[in-house]
């Protein structure tokens, strides 16, 4: 089976975030108010081919937390869905 | 005895001719080593040196951190023998487990080229011991914008309680300026040890600060004793 995988890395909570600081102090100065608690991350998107969803999920887990997010500053979640 | 540094060379590294030279410089020998080679044998030191590796792509020194020779890297720093990161290497060896913590974009999200002051820590490490004095302030060029190091409270605690800070970024008296530190590094942190302290990992370039020609002549102090650190002791 083939499966969509989205994992979504995101600094960690605790962990301040210069780039979301930057990006929040910008938007009033162009017209948007009322925005707050800006944080920058990136999603990384790619196909996975599995027996089922459970061995698709265990493999984007562990690839997740070897090498797409750093668990030391961030945190990362996942989406799957069948193909 | 005439030692040999082995200087690691990703693709996307761009410090590591500045290493060569600088230990070549000093009078040691060197040997570049390609990031697929696995055979150390007869390298007595390791650098990682500054740069890009893998284009720095997804995270500084993520992909690096899985290269063939960090493998090898790994069992050499785990027979005590000294391994310097300097740099994007600092980033390979956090990334790698073999330094705690992690480096992240500047505080100020600026990329920052400049000397800094740096305060030694510790004269206990193969890196230290040889020619500075506790609370030396060195000069020392920086170039990255990722730098700021993080690591939560506990290991910060840890690496206090057993003297693994070997470099804080300080002003020109040695203190601790908020102005002093050039990316937000926590703690003024600009270099770490492992805990058996074979291992450093440092964001500014002694390797650029070795020809008097450019940029002044404080890294060899660190260069200098960790060559030192090999020699046998007289008899």
């Amino acid at each position: 089976m083939r499966f969509a995988a989205h994992v979504n890395v995101m600094p960690r909570a605790e962990i301040s975030d210069p780039q979301g600081q930057t990006v929040e102090r910008t938007l009033p100065a162009i017209g948007f108010q009322g925005i707050s608690d800006v944080r920058v991350g990136k999603r990384i998107t790619f196909t996975v081919e599995a027996d089922d969803e459970a061995a698709a999920r265990s493999i984007v887990e562990s690839a997740s937390e070897k090498l797409l997010a750093n668990p030391v500053i961030e945190d990362f979640e996942l989406e799957l869905s069948a193909l | 005895m005439r030692p040999t540094v082995g200087v690691v060379v990703f693709p996307g590294s761009n410090c590591d001719r500045d290493a060569n030279y600088s230990f070549e410089y000093l009078g040691a020998g060197t040997r570049f080593l390609w990031h697929t080679e696995t055979d150390l044998s007869g390298i007595d030191v390791i650098v990682l040196p500054g740069g890009f590796a893998y284009g720095d792509y997804l995270r500084t020194g993520a992909m690096a951190a899985y290269s063939p020779v960090m493998d090898s890297v790994r069992e050499f720093a785990a027979a005590g023998k000294p391994v310097i990161g300097i740099c994007n290497g600092f980033q390979v060896l956090c990334e790698a487990g073999l330094l705690p913590g992690a480096l992240r974009r500047n505080a100020g999200l600026r990329f920052r080229c400049m000397p800094v002051r740096l305060r030694v820590e510790t004269l206990d490490s193969p890196f230290t011991s040889g020619g500075m004095w506790p609370g030396q302030v060195l000069t020392i060029p920086i170039a990255h914008f990722d730098g700021s190091y993080y690591a939560d409270d506990e290991t910060l605690e840890e690496l206090l309680a057993e003297r693994r800070i070997a470099f804080r970024y300080c002003d020109q008296r040695g203190e601790l300026t908020p102005e002093s530190n050039p990316n937000g590094s926590r703690l003024h942190i600009a270099g770490i040890l492992n805990a058996e302290r074979n291992v450093l990992g440092m964001m500014p370039h002694p390797e650029r600060a070795v020809d008097p020609a450019v940029g002044g002549t404080d890294g060899r102090l660190l260069l200098a004793s960790v060559l030192y650190s090999l020699q046998p002791a007289e008899t």
